[in-house]
């Protein structure tokens, strides 16, 4: 379904990802982890289309299509979602205006049809209440004055309600207590299924005891140096990344 | 004393003080102050960038222009209705700067008298200091006159000013004057629209008296070729209340000038405006708030969007008068420029003599925040409705501070369409 393949990429001039391949079959859920500033994030802007990334060479398909021709809208569209590990502040942007808007125009671009203010509402409103958010939410500012914890909440709640077929979760566990963690990745597990994949990145291998992931990846400078299964985000818990990064250099 | 040294007056000029010569005994009225501006006309031409007023913003174009004299064809209003807000309601209409009851509702419970008909001036404007006013002064053939009575609350007007300058160069100057008594309220919309190439230099003379309400919503949508120079004096009593919203969307270079006086304790003045204006359009806004009278707010919030080569200016001048203590003056300046090429002055200018104030003011420029329109457009949100969406958000502030719902929907009907119709397509990212 995504098939990365010897992707490269810059930020002004700087090489950021120097040869991803990485795919991710439909239906799995798969990790990647590693240290900061490793290009977790890149990859994640990248495969969604953020401006000044450029992709100096490789390819990444979902579905067999080209995505990095397309627009950030088009892959919206096309089932991608990036939960940002910043999520934006939009002064002057309603919650729920933004929210059926977006959903809208996926909807529009998917030729379903859209959705009135009433048949919005009461899916936003229960996917308010399954996240355990405060209905309020819906009614402030796009996460302006939300807290780090609601921030990202608000980021599964927009998951939930566009139904991606691949979600990119950057960092989604930074911020959160115990509980808000839970209740995030009981909201990515509820999308779980034959139709749905993930690419979970996290610094910590805490967030996949609650969202358990079929294979872990290790991103460290750019390149994937280890893949295994969940064993792996054990592994690193226990040693931390400095010897995986040392094995790998040896290796090479 | 020195010599002043005189400038052949421009054509536009020539063309207005020959038309006065000609049509002084027809004109409606009083001749004694359309003489006083005539001459002041005369002496000192139309304003330019020399003088501080006007440094900003060069009517050398409209000076060089012939304007003529509008043709009375009662066809003439009827297509150009449609270019008015769909809003239900009363209204006004005028045609060219003549009152046209034809195509009029009156409202409810009002008297409604014409210009026309009385040949009254206020006594508010100051056309020895103003020649905008002073030319409206010599050349005006109509205008509305209102007197809400006290206590009386009128509800909603539109008052529309329409032009068509599309088989002539037109110039209208329609004079209103628009009264409330003690405790009166009126919702006025107040609309300017047309066709073609003309002059339209509206002037209104407002008096709010005690405990008063007067909610202002002026939409300029004149036509792409059009000048708008629109003037208002309003005098605000002790507890009264002028609450004026000005959303400049039209002409190839428009003004308006508001000079508000608070003259009783505890009333109050808005003047917020919004300015959406691109290709080579330039716009004005220029306030004067007078303050003077102890424990009065004035509130502006004004924003310009501008796309293209489009310049706007502020210029907002509070006077606090010494005896105007505890005067809480607040004035918000921000400019959104979706272009390189788009500009914005701006010059506050506070003249405080009172001890005990509180005024402050502020002006931001930005452009769109590039992370605010990937994060919409991850969403799904095509990039020129996502641009939309935050253009409108820097408008918030100022269309929230409109409180009448009617007018609030008119207002951000008209940007939508301007959207749709222009800022759209003007926007388009380099690649
Ligand atoms: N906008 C930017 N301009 C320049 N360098 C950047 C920018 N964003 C990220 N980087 C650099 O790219 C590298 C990878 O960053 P990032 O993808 O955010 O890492 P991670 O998410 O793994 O912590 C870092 O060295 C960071 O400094
Ligand atoms: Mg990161």
């Amino acid at each position: 379904m995504l098939e990365i393949k010897g992707l490269t990429a810059e930020i002004d001039g700087k090489q950021i990802l120097k040869g991803i391949d990485l795919t991710i079959p439909q239906g799995e859920v798969h990790a990647v982890m590693g240290p900061n500033g490793a290009g977790k994030s890149t990859l994640s802007y990248v495969l969604s289309g953020r401006e000044g990334y450029e992709v100096t060479g490789g390819t990444a398909t979902f579905f067999g299509q080209d995505i990095l021709a397309m627009e950030p809208e088009e892959r919206a569209a096309a089932g991608i979602f990036l939960a940002f590990q910043y999520p934006v502040e939009l002064p002057g942007v309603g919650n729920a205006n933004f929210l059926r808007t977006a959903l809208n125009s996926v909807r529009r671009a998917r030729g379903e049809g859209e959705l009135d203010a009433v048949q919005f509402l009461k899916q936003a409103r229960a996917a308010v209440k399954k996240l355990a958010m405060s209905e309020d939410m819906l009614k402030r500012n796009v996460n302006v004055g939300f807290s780090g914890g609601e921030k990202k909440r608000n980021e599964i709640l927009q998951m939930t309600m566009l139904q991606p077929k691949l979600a990119l979760l950057d960092e989604t566990d930074s911020g959160l207590d115990i509980d808000a963690l839970r209740i995030v990745a009981e909201g990515v597990n509820a999308s779980r299924g034959p139709n749905f994949s993930a690419l979970v990145i996290t610094h910590y291998q805490r967030l996949l005891d609650y969202i358990v992931p079929d294979h872990v990846h290790v991103l460290a400078d750019g390149r994937i140096i280890r893949s295994g299964g969940p064993e792996l985000a054990k592994e690193l818990e226990a040693d931390g990344y400095a010897g995986i990064i040392g094995e790998a250099a040896e290796a090479a | 004393m020195q010599a002043v040294k005189q400038q052949a007056p421009s054509e536009a000029l020539k063309g207005f003080l020959a038309r006065y010569d000609g049509l002084r005994v027809r004109l409606p009225g009083n001749a004694a102050p359309r003489d006083a501006a005539a001459a002041l006309l005369r002496d000192k031409g139309l304003p330019t960038p020399k003088e501080e007023a006007w440094h900003y913003t060069n009517l050398r174009s409209v000076a060089a222009l012939d304007f003529q004299e509008p043709i009375a064809d009662t066809q003439a209003g009827v297509d150009l209705l449609a270019l008015l807000p769909k809003v239900e309601g009363p209204r006004l209409i005028f045609v060219d700067g003549r009152y046209r009851p034809d195509l009029s509702t009156s409202p409810d419970g009002l008297e409604v008298k014409s210009f026309a008909g009385t040949g009254v001036f206020g006594d508010l404007t100051k056309p020895e200091r103003d020649r905008v006013v002073a030319l409206n002064t010599m050349l005006t053939e109509d205008g509305i006159i209102i007197d809400v009575p006290a206590g009386f609350d009128a509800g909603f007007l539109m008052l529309a000013q329409l032009t068509s300058g599309r088989h002539r160069r037109v110039a209208s100057h329609p004079r209103h004057r628009i009264s409330l008594g003690e405790g009166a309220r009126l919702v006025l919309l107040e609309v300017s629209a047309g066709i073609g190439e003309y002059l339209n230099n509206p002037v209104i003379e407002i008096a709010v008296a005690e405990g008063a309400h007067l909610t202002h919503g002026r939409l300029q949508q004149d036509s792409e070729d059009a000048f708008h120079l629109g003037t208002i004096y309003a005098d605000t009593a002790a507890n009264g209340v002028y609450d004026c919203f000005s959303l400049a969307l039209g002409a190839k270079l428009g003004r308006t000038e508001i000079h508000a006086r608070l003259g009783g304790e505890q009333a109050a003045v808005h003047l917020n405006a919004a300015q959406i204006m691109g290709g080579n359009q330039v716009s004005d806004f220029t306030t004067a708030i007078s303050h003077d009278a102890p424990n009065c707010p004035s509130r502006q919030t004004v924003k310009s969007v501008l796309t293209g080569k489009a310049r706007a200016v502020f210029q907002g001048r509070i006077e606090v008068a010494r005896i105007a203590q505890k005067t809480d003056g607040y004035q918000m300046n921000q400019a959104l420029l979706l272009s390189p090429d788009a500009e914005i002055n701006s010059k506050p200018e506070l003249e405080i003599y009172a001890d005990d104030v509180k005024c402050s003011h502020g002006a931001t420029v930005g452009a769109l925040d590039p992370e605010q329109l990937f994060y919409l457009r991850s969403r799904g949100v095509p990039a020129d409705q996502a641009r939309m969406i935050l253009v409108r958000a820097f408008l918030t502030d100022a269309f929230e501070a409109v409180a009448h719902e009617g007018l609030r929907d008119v207002f951000e009907h008209a940007v939508e369409q301007w959207w749709a119709t222009t800022g759209k397509d003007a926007e388009a990212p380099a690649a």
